[in-house]
């Protein structure tokens, strides 16, 4: 008899406050379980942004730091500069890095800070009540675009992760998927290695994992993943964009 | 004879059925005929003996409600 899957080390007993089927759940413990077999749970600290997740520190086994809006990168970069042998991670939404977070993203970037971003997009705010974010789709229907997305009025989705990838002090980005077991085990595996590029001290390192919000998106849990798979996928593709044999 | 065993949390499950969606001999179901302490329809298992351990209910959980043991 042994055991072959059991709760995380990496995070608290506390329950979560998301919603029934929502995947921030999953990505939290793929991020706990990484930190736990890196044996680095100790010496971590992360950064919680707003959003959704914003309550993440009370999940997470390890030192936290809450962020103001969007600036989890920025908080992330003071902590890495003043212990740098911390290994310092920030966790934050579409609503937080792709909008009002987007110039700290983007300079943590440029800056080559040695720290890791898991990016959870879902491609709508869902903590504010399911209004309209740079990532949502074309067509998308939310709270602020009731009969779809338009491009004409509102421009097209933003894809960070193709964006971050042509900046030479990002070395590692990757964008995987929850949707189902396969997936997910991709998806730690990408964690995994974001985490070790940071161990290593070859710069930053971001991990965008598409995500679903049942809730604002009006769908069960379940068809919630069918969409992801059908609409996220095609526009947000999967796969690695940059790796750090290809940065040097 | 099953080859696995999966231990359900049941008062933290919240219902979502994500466990139920990829079960390779579709044995977790929710339990309609119960609701949990949070008010959820709990997650279970229709046939333990068909179990064979994978672990992909668990896979899925967003919280952490399953262990899963194999023989």
């Amino acid at each position: 008899m042994a055991v072959v899957f059991q709760k995380t080390k990496g995070l608290t007993d506390k329950q979560t406050h998301y919603c029934p089927g929502c995947t921030h759940g999953i990505i939290h413990r793929l991020v706990a379980e990484v930190l736990e077999e890196l044996d680095v749970l100790g010496e971590t600290v992360g950064v919680a942004p707003v959003g959704c997740s914003v309550l993440a520190y009370e999940y997470f086994n390890c030192d936290m730091q809450e962020a103001a809006h969007g600036r989890a990168p920025a908080v992330a970069t003071g902590i890495k500069r003043a212990l740098p042998d911390k290994v310092v991670f920030s966790y934050q939404g579409d609503g937080d890095l792709a909008s009002i977070g987007t110039a700290e993203i983007v300079h943590v970037a440029h800056r080559a800070e040695k720290i890791t971003t898991i990016f959870v997009n879902n491609a709508i705010y869902g903590m504010t009540g399911g209004q309209m974010a740079p990532t949502t789709l074309i067509g998308q229907k939310t709270t602020t675009s009731p009969y779809g997305r338009d491009s004409n009025i509102t421009g097209f989705p933003l894809r960070i992760s193709e964006m971050l990838a042509t900046i030479d002090g990002a070395v590692f980005v990757e964008r995987v998927s929850v949707h189902n077991p396969a997936a997910i085990r991709k998806a730690k595996k990408a964690i995994k290695k974001a985490f070790e590029v940071q161990l290593e001290g070859k710069g930053f390192g971001i991990v965008e994992v598409l995500s679903t919000c049942p809730t604002n998106w009006g769908m069960t849990p379940v068809n919630a993943l069918g969409w992801l798979e059908e609409n996220m996928i095609p526009y947000y593709p999967l796969g690695n964009f940059k790796s750090p044999e290809e940065a040097k | 004879m099953a080859k696995g065993i999966v231990i359900f949390n049941e008062d933290i499950c919240k219902g979502c059925a994500l466990c139920t969606t990829n079960c390779p001999v579709n044995i977790v179901v929710l339990d309609t005929s119960r609701i949990n302490q949070k008010g959820y329809h709990p997650a279970t298992l229709s046939d333990p003996d068909k179990c064979i351990g994978c672990a992909n209910c668990a896979m899925m959980c967003p919280d952490n409600v399953i262990t899963v043991e194999r023989f």
